[in-house]
């Protein structure tokens, strides 16, 4: 001990095209930008396949082929496959390849990386089993373990998940929900027998966020360093959660960082200390027993440094197009008009909120960053006039 | 310190925001060291007491009888002289008399004592380069606006240009109020980019009185408007082009046009072709109390400039409760987050994001609520610190 759980977040939203109010009730394409910006979804997909999933699979998959102890798990949104299918079949084909090796796990999501969970609990079910659905289909796999949209958690989630059948939950390791207890632990939600898996912050965002960090008193990060921080919880740790999203290899940090080069040693350099292994989420869920109960009432995710809604719902423009969104719901079901659902499931998508958000201010940086959008303004708008423009559509129907 | 300053205008005579800017930058320079602000004036009957202007002793105004006025071309020059030059007491032609009062700065620089020279845009450039001959002391440029703002770079006059230049050449340290002044500095007129610093503009921190009996009591309908000289440089017949676009979409707009310029008449005969009289006024000039009641009335400030070097009034907008579009082509949006932008020339995108600000008011709302955030990184204290900054450096030299 400690087993070391990876878990990669892979994740593209479909992303809005500039929009401008004179479209509405003309154009009923939202997501078919192609212009040589970001907003340009096939653009953005196969650039991103190009420097971290192809690249990142084939490392991983050689890894696993090397260390049979080796272990990992994703998350990939229904969104992501679907525009995976449909621009850049390779990777599909890459992440089957993964899941063939028997050591890597898939975990359940919401089909389109939503914020349903909020608003409306049917529709946050049926995306789930959409998603499971999506990931039998592609992969003959049935997952075991829930996570939800960005890490969003409280005890209501815990019960969802296991009303639906999963044995575990993954969720950020928080540290006032946490107070004196370790992330490193298996614990158990109020009142839900599920496990509850946390993630290590400090440990997963070395690697996500400080990795090629020239300020960080610890750069450059070496999979030996690395390997000795998980060492050192031998006898005081169960399991380290390194939990972040897949871009972190090659797209958020590029390869010049040599980002690749650690990771291929990584597996090494942890299972050459005896005691360390490698588990997938439910292995580590059917291997320890909960600690404690874990108590969490308010809402909390792996976003921003608040670690709570606010990424997506902190300003007037976020709430009114969420409620503007949520309040059509019964409209677009009556319709039973497939494009139109569709539509507004991609509508739901968290990223649309996300390029919303004005908190500017400590993570202003990596909002603007992750933004394709000029100003969170600009995203609104657009976004605003395609509502109205389902809108129409809705009436029309 | 003792600085020996060249402007050209001081409120409330001021026409533009040139007088505000010099204004408020030698109050808050006459906190640290002593002002001589030399102006050219027309000798009149009454004199103004700059004094109670400034009421701090630090500062004193010495007026030279020049007939020099700000933003003055060539024509309108020779068609004023006219009326006061009646002895032929000063120049017959713009440049004649700019020259004349470089002379008149011999005198001054004999007579005065003072450590350094900062001359104000290129009227008194001659006068700067003239004191700096006589007294051997460094000389500051601060260009406001080059002339190829002033034109929208379609001709471009070779005599300013040349004043201009070399103004620029013979400062020890040119002053940018803007990056995108900077650029042209460096770009058009040849200077090493290290000899150029950019000294952000600033709002007048006040109190602002919250008007009765506004514009928007009496319309009934949201308002868009421009402050700003209708001329070429502030693009007014893009603001018409993007007026009638949205009256086209939604009649229920009012658009103000407040100021006067040498295009004022071509606007004018342009809106009434185009339809558009009955929701396109013109405000004439306004400045204090009526300029505050204009912009709180409206919905939202447009500045369409074609080339900006800062847009005092931008801030002035923000400050008095209103949101912003602004052209990229803008000095002053390099450091706004919350505004929308536009390009000048995209009258499309400009009134569709008129159109969105007024249709969607949460939109309205946050970019209120944030720019005023925006407000607090200008301070024309912090702009007279760099000066001193600037000033103390070329002192050690």
């Amino acid at each position: 001990m400690p087993s070391v759980c990876f878990y990669f977040q892979v994740h593209q939203p479909k992303r809005i095209k500039k929009y401008p109010i004179f479209s509405i009730g003309k154009d009923h394409n939202y997501f078919n930008d192609n212009s040589d910006t970001d907003l340009n979804n096939e653009r953005v997909f196969k650039k991103v396949a190009n420097k971290c999933y192809l690249p990142t699979n084939n490392l991983i998959l050689s890894l696993l082929k090397k260390y049979p102890e080796f272990k990992v798990s994703y998350s990939l949104s229904g969104i992501f496959l679907e525009q995976a299918e449909e621009y850049c079949p390779e990777v599909l084909r890459s992440f089957y390849q993964l899941a063939q090796t028997g050591q890597v796990e898939f975990l359940a999501e919401t089909y389109y990386h939503s914020l349903a969970c909020l608003y409306c609990e049917d529709e946050f079910k049926t995306q789930v089993n959409m998603h499971k659905k999506l990931i039998k289909e592609f992969f003959n796999l049935e997952p075991r373990v829930f996570r939800n949209t960005e890490l969003i958690y409280n005890n209501n989630i815990a019960k969802f998940a296991k009303d639906m059948g999963f044995e575990a939950v993954l969720t950020e390791g928080v540290d006032d929900i946490l107070g004196w207890r370790s992330p490193n632990f298996v614990y158990k939600p109020k009142g839900t027998n599920i496990k509850l898996l946390l993630k290590n912050y400090r440990l997963s965002d070395d690697i996500a966020f400080r990795f090629s960090s020239r300020d960080w008193e610890e750069w450059p990060l070496t999979a030996e360093k690395f390997a000795s921080w998980i060492s050192a919880y031998n006898g005081n740790g169960e399991v380290i959660n390194l939990f972040m999203d897949y871009e972190t290899f090659g797209e958020h940090q590029w390869e010049d960082t040599g980002i690749f080069h650690f990771l291929e040693k990584l597996p090494e350099e942890i299972l050459k200390h005896k005691d360390n292994n490698f588990k997938t989420p439910s292995e580590v869920a059917s291997s320890f027993y909960p600690k404690d109960d874990i108590d969490v009432t308010r809402h909390i995710s792996w976003a921003d440094v608040e670690r709570d809604l606010s990424a997506w719902r902190s300003n007037a423009m976020q709430y009114a197009a969420l409620d503007k969104l949520y309040s059509l719901k019964n409209a677009v079901f009556k319709t039973k008009d497939k494009d139109i659902i569709a539509d507004w499931r991609r509508l739901q998508t968290s990223d649309h909120f996300y390029y919303m958000c004005t908190k500017w201010f400590a993570d202003g940086d990596v909002h603007k960053y992750f933004n394709p959008y000029q100003t969170p303004y600009d995203a609104f708008i657009c976004y605003m006039n395609v509502l109205n423009d389902l809108k129409l559509r809705i009436q029309q129907a | 310190m003792k600085v020996l300053m060249f402007g050209w205008e001081l409120p409330p005579k001021n026409s533009g925001g040139l007088g505000v800017a010099c204004f408020n930058l030698a109050k808050a320079l006459g906190r640290s060291a002593k002002i001589l602000f030399v102006l050219p004036k027309v000798l009149e009957v009454k004199k103004e007491n700059f004094d109670i202007l400034f009421a701090n002793t630090n500062i004193k105004v010495k007026t030279v009888n020049s007939s020099l006025f700000s933003y003055a071309t060539c024509r309108q020059y020779s068609k004023n002289i006219l009326k006061i030059n009646l002895n032929g007491f000063y120049g017959s032609t713009l440049f004649e008399e700019v020259a004349r009062y470089g002379k008149l700065a011999k005198k001054i620089a004999e007579e005065e004592k003072f450590d350094i020279i900062h001359a104000h845009d290129w009227l008194s450039f001659l006068a700067g380069i003239e004191a700096k001959r006589i007294s051997k002391k460094p000389l500051v440029v601060h260009v406001h606006a080059t002339e190829f703002d002033r034109t929208g770079g379609q001709g471009v006059n070779p005599v300013v240009y040349q004043i201009e230049k070399r103004g620029m050449e013979e400062a020890d340290k040119v002053i940018a109020v803007s990056n995108l002044t900077k650029k042209i500095i460096v770009e058009k007129y040849n200077i090493d980019e290290n000899k150029v610093k950019v000294v952000y503009n600033a709002h007048e921190e006040k109190e602002i009185k919250k008007h009765k009996k506004l514009l928007k009591d009496v319309f009934l309908k949201p308002i868009v408007i421009f402050v700003g000289r209708i001329t070429i440089q502030k693009g007014p017949d893009y603001f018409l082009e993007a007026a009638k676009k949205c009256l086209e979409y939604d009649k229920n707009i009012m658009f103000v046009m407040a100021g006067s310029g040498d295009m004022q008449n071509q606007i004018m005969q342009k809106a009434a072709f185009l339809g558009i009289a009955d929701n396109f006024l013109f405000s004439g000039f306004l400045r204090g109390e009526d300029l505050e009641r204009l912009y709180q009335s409206a919905d939202l400030f447009v500045m369409p400039s074609l080339s900006e070097p800062f847009g005092l009034t931008v801030l002035e907008a923000i400050q008095n409760g209103t949101p912003v579009l602004i052209s990229k082509q803008t000095g002053v949006g390099e450091n706004l987050v919350h505004c929308l932008k536009t390009d000048f020339w995209d009258t499309e995108d400009m009134a569709a994001k008129i159109l969105s600000v007024i249709k969607y008011k949460e939109l309205r709302n946050c970019l209120l609520e944030n720019s005023k955030k925006d407000l607090k990184k200008f301070s024309w204290l912090k702009a007279a610190g760099q000066c001193l900054d600037i000033y103390k450096k070329l002192l050690q030299k």
